[in-house]
């Protein structure tokens, strides 16, 4: 294709231009989900041609415009970036296959409104992937949230509407509470919000300053859920699953610990978080979110929000890598946006599908499921065993590299807590699927005789990212060695 | 000490209170308004204490033939010379319109010798005052049409209609 | 006649007024309001530029020069300001004819239109005027006219609410009468630049210095009156919220600003930075006031069950946003105030216009009667989301460009705390707007009326206003570095 920074900005512009269509195709359902998938294989090409610049060394770059003197608008592509994009590219139309099935299955209404809102938000998360500045990232960042509320409360009952509020509350205060005082105070210090390998803020103030506007950052990326302003993700579970899958497993969160791993990396530089006092301090909060996270997963029933405690937990692990401040837990934090987002999408993939085929979402009630849906069930095996860190499953190495960093920082303390919520994982994921294929089913359960799986489009798409799952710990490559240039100084 | 050359801006203080004390305590909307009035008067009497020169009188030109084109310019300097006369002059004493006609007689000896009082505070007050007939004029018309519309023109009762409603 | 323009600015408009008077039938007089209002738009517009190319624009009127004559002194804010004046009362006298139908009787409109153009030439005079009493004469222009525009209100209170504003607005005019004059008797001058640097002489000769503090006390506490800063803010929530609706989206748009601009003008022009804030520690009562203002009235506005009430307690939080940037006396916390004057003009116009149209189609601002207007009024509802999240300060909105300069300048200058207060302002400003936003999109509308949305001669007005407040947040160019020019300006002018 042509000029690379047409192709960045095409690959932001298209899910909108897809929205824009499934507005206009909003009578004809077939035409409108087409439109939908056609626009996320064409968005994922896109991304696909810019991942074999990054390979080569590039770094695509496009100016927008000057919104205030010396604040620019802008696109840079760099590995990291490339990262989420990959991700959020080729599972929004899986994605989008797994949520036709699920809509339709569900009966819901306002589908046109959901398939909207959807593109748009992805849109706003390629914007966060190839943002070229703080400024930039806190656009598509806010973009994201907005973007995301009428998804969330899409039932528009009064429990939605009360999620609704604690989602934009808690992540609008962080955000602008926390996050862009930490950006305004970073423009002040530094003179400029651009990206820069080794950071920009090296030498601009005291230690204790910017150790405290390290603290402003994570605590302000409200969207990386770490504890305590975590509240927002398992009230954004009253939406419907595929948002919860793509959002909140993929999108959303991912776009949380994404910035904070490119704030560490570009805006502080791992030299400078290592003599800073608060990064320590900051590791082992995200290790008790892990902890915590775990351990209220344990004691949730209803499927989802253990699912969403956990995908708290597994955010933490990546806030964890990014202030472990070495190369492998940059690494392996890095790995785990791919390995998590796949895991997990299985997992909540195969939650909507239980809910709509089998009509149950206590994970009490679905003992003995497994039998009417072995597929499913299945791959929410293989879901679990990423999430654990187990092989076949891709989890496994961004687990290693997790652990690797913690030695190099001579971190026991955090390996143990690692190693711990692998344990708390066994049981609370792996409690599912073994009591679905072996247990028998409730006194007044009504599961189906014979197989009565997901609707047809969901189960593809949960076999797709299931395959992917275990295909990531075959060839993990790809993204370690995008991780690998990010941490040699990438291709700058 | 209270000197009668200061007697003006005692008064001045005097109607200043008065006027604003009936604005804020009264409930009659027509009072207020009679207050608010009284409070501007004041303002008034401020300013065209401030431009009186002792012996000076009216400053409305007399024509003493010669001084055709320079009138303009008399007028002028003998007003900056006034004031520049009370920038010398302490702030609370009474000397301040003593050294003040003095100055100004020195100017006036060589202007048309005769003393005009500064007519800009005149001027200047001439329009207050239409500004202050004009606020009246319209705080009376909304005190008639809240006549009409409430049925009394004290504020306790009309709050108390607000409220009940 | 390009010459002249300064005074034509001003001239305009009021030359219409008494042709609108005349003219006495809604759809001529409204004519001649339009003519008023977009001849001083093209005429502010041509000035900014002036002045942006070629600096300060002296224009002594009837060429009687200063300090004897009056003359008219447009920098770079006096500009400014203008400009926001009129685009606003351009955009507001088209969004008037649909509204004032509506909500005023016919036989009034033409003095409606005749105390509209007032109103104009009043502000703008004040905004381009370079003599101290001649302030005061448009200042009491453009109140009365404002009086008598909030007296056509529907409600009653519309009665009660102007003539409370007519008694508080007389007195802060009255009090700023009074510094005038004791300016006036210790430096012989009513001219700004004249009395610039006649005021340092006296204080320095040590003869006049307690009259001039005096002098700036009542000017402080006349003008803040007239800004509404907390706690000389009581004749606004009543005004704007009574107020027939054209009316509250023209005033809540320029009224306070002329009077903010006329703050710094009196502080930075006039006194010099230097004196009021080392001298006379003006940032020392600004600044808490302005803190208080912004936490207070944000909480007081949560819970109004009344929109437009809500949005009047916030603009007066909001005015205690460009006050704030004022107090901190930095180029960029002067700057952030100017450009704030334009940002929330923008932002509360567009509010203010969308609750009009709401008023228009339900004939209520109470939120429970809002229910579902989300489906039923789209336009106008997103109208108002839109105006909103500038209010939250969404970046690439007006909003956020206001907060980017205020915390910079906070920051600047070491004062994390102030930083702390602009954004928890920020988040209490989502609060209110999305009570209305649930209402209007969460809830369902009960009855059978059916409810239209509101005509295109409301809504066009009113999204260019969304429109502006959104164009101005991603291109911001030209109103920063305007902005930033006129603080330097401001402060650079010492006597």
């Amino acid at each position: 294709m042509g000029d690379p920074g047409m192709i960045v900005l095409f690959t932001v512009l298209l899910p909108v231009i897809g929205a824009g269509l499934v507005l206009l195709l909003r009578n004809n359902e077939n035409a409108r989900e087409t439109a939908t998938l056609v626009t996320g294989v064409i968005t994922f090409a896109h991304v696909w041609a810019l991942l074999r610049l990054v390979r080569a060394g590039e770094t695509p770059r496009l100016d927008i415009l000057e919104v205030v003197p010396d604040v620019w608008l802008s696109f840079e592509v760099e590995p990291l970036g490339m990262v989420f994009a990959l991700v959020a590219g080729f599972l929004w139309p899986i994605t989008s296959l797994y949520a036709i099935g699920y809509m339709r299955g569900h009966h819901e209404e306002n589908q046109t409104r959901f398939f909207f809102f959807f593109a748009i938000a992805i849109a706003g998360a390629m914007g966060v992937a190839f943002s070229g500045n703080l400024f930039t990232l806190f656009v598509f960042y806010e973009f994201l949230t907005f973007c995301t509320v009428p998804l969330v409360t899409h039932h528009q009952t009064e429990e939605a509407k009360k999620s609704g509020r604690i989602y934009l509350g808690i992540l609008l205060t962080t955000s602008v509470g926390l996050q862009l005082v930490a950006i305004i105070w970073t423009w002040v210090l530094a003179g400029t919000l651009d990206f820069r390998t080794g950071g920009i803020l090296a030498g601009t103030a005291s230690t204790g300053i910017l150790s405290a506007i390290l603290v402003l950052y994570v605590y302000g990326v409200g969207k990386a859920a770490v504890m305590p302003f975590h509240r927002w993700l398992p009230a954004a579970m009253v939406a419907p699953t595929p948002v919860s899958a793509l959002l909140h497993a993929v999108a959303v969160v991912k776009a949380g610990v994404f910035t904070v791993l490119k704030i560490a990396v570009y805006v502080f530089g791992i030299d400078l978080l290592q003599t800073l006092t608060t990064t320590t301090w900051l590791a082992w909060a995200a290790a008790a979110t892990i902890i915590l996270g775990s351990l209220v997963a344990f004691k949730k029933d209803n499927l989802k929000a253990r699912l969403a405690y956990s995908t708290i937990s597994q955010l933490s692990y990546i806030v964890l890598g990014a202030m472990l401040a070495n190369e492998m837990g940059i690494i392996g934090g890095g790995m785990h946006i791919a390995m998590h987002a796949f895991g997990k999408i299985t997992l909540f993939f195969a939650a909507g599908g239980i809910m709509v085929a089998a009509h149950e979402k206590k994970i009490s009630r679905m003992h003995g499921l497994g039998r009417t849906m072995p597929i499913t069930f299945g791959a929410f095996f293989i879901g679990s065993l990423s999430i654990i860190g187990l092989p076949p499953a891709g989890g496994a190495w961004s687990k290693w590299f997790l652990g690797m960093g913690t030695l190099e920082a001579s971190q026991m303390g955090l390996l143990a807590v690692l190693m711990l919520s692998s344990l708390l994982g066994l049981y609370y994921l792996l409690e599912v699927p073994v009591k679905a294929f072996f247990f028998k089913p409730p006194e007044d359960a009504h599961h189906h005789d014979g197989i009565h799986e997901s609707p047809t489009p969901s189960l593809i798409a949960i076999c797709i990212t299931a395959a992917a799952t275990m295909g990531l710990f075959l060839w993990p490559d790809l993204f370690h060695e995008l991780m690998q240039m990010v941490v040699a100084g990438g291709a700058r | 000490m209270i000197s009668f050359s200061l007697f003006n801006y005692w008064a001045v203080i005097v109607l200043m209170m008065v006027g604003f004390y009936t604005l804020i305590s009264r409930d009659n909307l027509v009072k207020k308004l009679i207050g608010l009035n009284i409070f501007q008067t004041s303002v008034i009497l401020m300013y065209v204490s401030f431009g009186k020169v002792t012996g000076g009188t009216a400053p409305i030109l007399i024509e003493s033939g010669d001084h055709g084109g320079g009138d303009d310019h008399a007028a002028a300097t003998t007003g900056h010379e006034a004031a520049d006369a009370a920038v010398d002059a302490v702030g609370s004493s009474g000397e301040l319109v003593m050294q003040g006609a003095s100055g100004v007689a020195h100017a006036a000896a060589e202007s048309a010798e005769i003393l005009y009082s500064n007519p800009i505070p005149h001027v200047l007050m001439l329009t207050a005052i239409v500004v202050g007939v004009a606020t009246l004029a319209l705080g009376l018309s909304l005190v008639v049409r809240i006549n009409e519309a409430y049925g009394t023109i004290q504020e306790n009762e009309i709050a108390r209609k607000d409220n009940a409603a | 006649m390009s010459q002249n323009l300064p005074a034509l600015l001003v001239v305009v408009p009021m030359m219409l007024a008494p042709v609108a008077a005349l003219l006495n039938r809604s759809g001529p007089a409204w004519v001649a309001a339009v003519g008023g209002s977009w001849f001083a738009l093209g005429a502010a517009v041509q000035l900014l530029r002036r002045v942006m190319a070629e600096g300060v624009i002296v224009y002594s009127m009837g060429g009687w020069a200063a300090p004897i004559g009056i003359e008219y002194r447009i920098d770079e804010v006096s500009a400014f300001v203008a400009v926001i004046v009129a685009s606003i009362a351009a955009i507001a006298v088209l969004y008037a004819r649909t509204s004032v139908i509506d909500e005023i009787s016919e036989d009034r409109h033409a003095l409606f239109y005749a105390a509209f153009l007032l109103n104009v030439c009043g502000l703008l005079g004040i905004a381009v005027t370079g003599d101290v009493f001649n302030v005061f004469v448009f200042l009491e222009v453009s109140s009365l006219s404002a009086y008598s525009m909030i007296a056509l209100g529907q409600d009653r209170r519309a009665l009660t609410s102007a003539f409370q504003y007519l008694i508080m607005g007389s007195v802060g005019a009255t009090f700023i009468v009074i510094g005038v004059g004791l300016l006036f008797v210790m430096t012989g001058t009513l001219g700004m630049m004249d009395l610039a640097e006649r005021i340092p002489e006296v204080w320095a000769s040590g003869e006049g210095d307690r009259t001039i503090a005096v002098a700036f006390t009542f000017l402080t506490v006349g003008v803040t009156l007239k800004l509404a800063l907390f706690p000389l803010h009581l004749w606004l929530p009543n005004a704007y919220t009574f107020a027939p609706s054209a009316v509250t989206g023209y005033m809540a748009a320029t009224s306070t600003k002329v009077s903010v601009y006329l703050l710094m003008r009196f502080f930075f022009t006039v006194f010099g930075e230097q004196f009021s804030f080392e001298q006379m520690q003006l940032d020392m009562v600004l600044m808490p006031l302005a803190l208080v203002a912004i936490l207070a009235m944000s909480l007081v506005a949560i819970y109004q069950a009344n929109v437009k009430r809500l949005l009047a307690f916030s603009s007066v939080a909001q005015i205690g946003y460009m006050v704030l940037g004022i107090s901190l006396g930095s180029v960029l916390g002067v700057a952030a105030g100017i450009i704030h004057l334009f940002n929330h003009a923008v932002m509360k116009g567009a509010l203010f216009m969308a609750m009009g149209c709401v008023m228009y189609r339900i004939g209520s601002v109470r939120i429970e009667d809002m229910k579902g207007l989300g489906k039923a009024m789209p336009w106008t509802m997103a109208a108002f989301v839109g105006a909103g999240l500038s209010m939250i300060g969404v970046p690439l909105t007006v909003g956020f460009i206001s907060k980017w300069y205020l915390v910079q300048a906070a920051l600047a200058q070491g004062r994390w705390f102030v930083a702390a207060i602009v954004m928890v302002g920020s988040l209490m400003a989502l609060v209110y707007i999305w009570k209305v936003v649930e209402v209007a999109y969460f809830q369902r509308r009960e009855g059978e009326d059916e409810i239209k949305e509101a005509p295109l001669g409301l809504l066009i007005p009113t999204w260019a206003l969304v429109a502006a407040s959104f164009w101005f947040g991603i291109d911001a160019g030209t109103t920063s570095s305007v902005a930033i020019s006129a603080a330097e300006t401001l402060l650079g002018v010492m006597p």
